[in-house]
């Protein structure tokens, strides 16, 4: 029965070495896979996992901006910060709206959230500790999220891949919003300028490290290349956003802080200092500053809010009723 | 300057409301929500700078709607008492979100008349938005008043807690720009009568109505809300934002 | 507790003189909470000036196994298409 339209419908599949070929020659053809088509449990589970991920991310991503959203120092800053975090927020939702055509719920994604289960973006577990920050945010952490989500449009998931054209499509102002409010604080008072400086040193590296593993030390890489639900490595994203950053940086005037990064004019871009991935691997196993403090709040939200969505739903169910009756 | 006067009273509601309802973003019950509150709060912010900007306008002073937002301590505030209350939970967001609009909502539609066009302008924008305040909001009344047997003594403990404040929304300065704040009270009254029936919520017995906010005498909930908003302002004395 | 809330799809119309689109989904109570959610997450930049809600649990869908049987017939019925008549060019335009 196929009666569930929107939603994956038998998720057992006979993994036969055939379907298996059938279904990558699909995929090498270009072709979209759609919630309905026989896909290998693999390729189901990945998706489950990648956009459930990246929903989460978005979710959390809420709380370091919402964090200065009333501290905003002028009502079109305090506008504009609020209309991106509100984006923010129906991003996750068309995120795990995607997820949801997979046959997974976002009451079961939002639980492994809270349990811990499910990861997100590692940057969001670093404080927001000055209004630079909301600069820094915007102009590096979307930076190179828009690397990543412009690559994902392709992705050969239909709803994944339309879910983040919506999302590269709103996302286009976040990041000059956040550049502009570097741009100012860079043409502002010292403690402007300092500020900003600072918000550079923290961000910097967590951004880096946003784009994931080396490509040699990802865990699930290659076969999501393969399926193309991931199309650029790693290191290619990562790459190009340093490429793209690091003249921004110095028409801000300040100074990246990484001492051994060097245009390489052989290769057309810059070489950059080790990162370290003990540091990485660290907040991603729950030990960064926030880690804690971030589930704890999405969790709180979830768990303060459960008495309005029964309400809500009983009310359905009285009108229901009603209506069945008259 | 009474039109002056008026128009801080009222871009002062705006903004201390849509203050409030920012604090909910990124901790609503459902996402939806979270987007919903965003938008009423973006409204009511957006409606506070038109009116900032027009009163800094007024005054003739060179001030801008940001110094008249971020420079003025909490006892030349002149919003009423209801918009400052604390979120508490959502019933009680509902609920002074839905006495706030379903007074604005008549308040703009009288205004569109203005024979100032600013104000006129602002009204035409301001109507529509505030229709759709009172909707969603009355939308959730109705819902937990008449939803589970939580949700509803959520909803009437909400009621309670607001009834010493939403008589203040009448007050406010008089000026010939600007609709009489008390005629509108019969139709603030058939809004949230309606309302209050479909949802099987109770209207409690008179108590005393706080005021004072139109005076600059505000409960002590303000002075809190102001320092966390005007921290960067005040830190960074003449500094671009 | 444990009841989840439903699914709904949302469908836009951009505007006037075209049809309603597939946007996205979104979770509600009922119509109306539906309605207003739809209006607050896909119409923030003026997207559309009409809004469709569907249960999500209401739409039928074809078998995508069946997609062969189902849509491929069609493709050699080329009589169906205009460029398949010869008509001179001294006619005009038809």
């Amino acid at each position: 029965m196929y009666s569930q339209g929107l939603i994956g419908a038998d998720s057992r599949t006979e993994e036969t070495d055939e379907f298996l070929a059938a279904f990558q020659a699909r995929i090498d053809a270009e072709e979209k896979i759609e919630p309905t088509d026989a896909m290998p449990e693999g390729y189901r589970r990945t998706l489950i996992r990648q956009i459930g991920q990246h929903a989460h991310s978005e979710i959390v991503g809420m709380l370091p901006e919402g964090n200065w959203i009333t501290r905003a120092p002028s009502l079109k800053r305090k506008l504009a910060l609020l209309a991106k975090v509100q984006d923010e927020g129906g991003h996750g939702l068309y995120l795990y709206s995607a997820a949801e055509t997979l046959g997974v719920t976002r009451e079961q994604m939002t639980e492994e959230l809270h349990a811990g289960k499910a990861k997100y973006s590692s940057i969001f577990n670093y404080p927001a500790l000055s209004w630079a920050d909301m600069g820094a945010i915007g102009w590096l952490v979307d930076g190179a999220a828009i690397m990543n989500q412009v690559a994902l449009c392709r992705c050969s998931y239909g709803p994944y891949a339309r879910a983040m054209i919506r999302v590269c499509a709103e996302e286009s102002f976040h990041q000059r919003q956040g550049y502009e409010i570097m741009l100012t604080l860079c043409n502002g008072t010292k403690e402007q300028k300092e500020m900003a400086q600072d918000a550079l040193n923290r961000f910097w590296w967590p951004a880096l490290m946003m784009f994931g593993p080396h490509d040699g030390d990802s865990a699930h890489s290659e076969q999501s290349m393969k399926w193309k639900i991931k199309r650029f490595s790693n290191d290619a994203l990562r790459e190009k956003f340093i490429n793209a950053t690091v003249p921004q940086a110095e028409f801000l005037g300040l100074t990246v802080p990484d001492p051994d990064l060097e245009w390489n004019a052989e290769k057309g871009g810059y070489d950059h200092g080790d990162i370290d991935w003990d540091e990485f691997w660290r907040v991603v196993k729950g030990d960064g500053v926030m880690n804690r403090e971030r589930v704890q709040m999405r969790k709180d939200a979830w768990d303060n809010g459960a008495w309005v969505r029964e309400a809500a739903l009983a009310h359905a169910g009285k009108r229901a009723a009603k209506v069945a009756a008259e | 300057m009474a039109l002056y006067r008026a128009l801080i009273e009222l871009a002062d509601d705006h903004l201390v409301l849509g203050h409030r309802l920012s604090e909910w973003c990124g901790h609503a019950p459902m996402l939806e929500e979270d987007l919903a509150l965003s938008n009423f709060a973006l409204d009511l912010i957006g409606t506070a700078r038109s009116l900032y900007a027009y009163a800094a306008e007024i005054e003739g002073k060179g001030r801008s709607e940001d110094d008249l937002a971020y420079l003025r301590n909490e006892r030349e505030y002149l919003n009423c008492l209801l918009v400052e209350r604390p979120n508490g939970d959502f019933a009680h967001t509902m609920l002074r979100e839905f006495y706030f609009a379903a007074f604005m909502e008549p308040f703009w539609q009288a205004a569109l008349a203005s024979n100032d066009k600013v104000i006129a302008g602002i009204a035409g924008k301001a109507v529509k938005e505030m229709a759709y305040h009172m909707r969603h909001a009355g939308e959730w009344i109705v819902r937990l008043g008449d939803g589970t047997e939580e949700s509803a003594a959520r909803m009437q403990a909400a009621v309670v807690d607001l009834h010493p404040y939403w008589e203040e929304l009448f007050s406010g300065g008089d000026c010939d720009a600007l609709p009489d704040r008390a005629a509108l009270r019969p139709a603030w009254e058939a809004s949230v009568k309606a309302v209050f029936a479909e949802a099987n919520l109770d209207w409690p017995e008179p108590v005393y109505g706080q005021n004072g906010g139109r005076d600059g005498m505000h409960s002590e909930v303000l002075g809190r809300m102001l320092s966390d908003m005007q921290y960067l302002q005040r830190a960074h004395p003449g500094a671009t934002w | 507790m444990g009841d989840v809330t439903p699914l709904w799809e949302v469908f836009i119309r951009p505007r006037n003189g075209l049809a309603h689109k597939h946007v996205g989904s979104l979770h509600a109570a009922d119509e109306a909470l539906a309605l207003s959610a739809a209006r607050d997450v896909y119409t923030r930049r003026e997207e559309g000036t009409s809004i469709w809600v569907v249960r999500s649990e209401a739409i039928a869908a074809s078998d995508p196994a069946r997609a062969g049987e189902n849509f491929d017939p069609a493709e050699d019925k080329i009589y169906r298409h205009p460029t398949f008549y010869k008509i001179p060019d001294d006619v005009g335009h038809m």
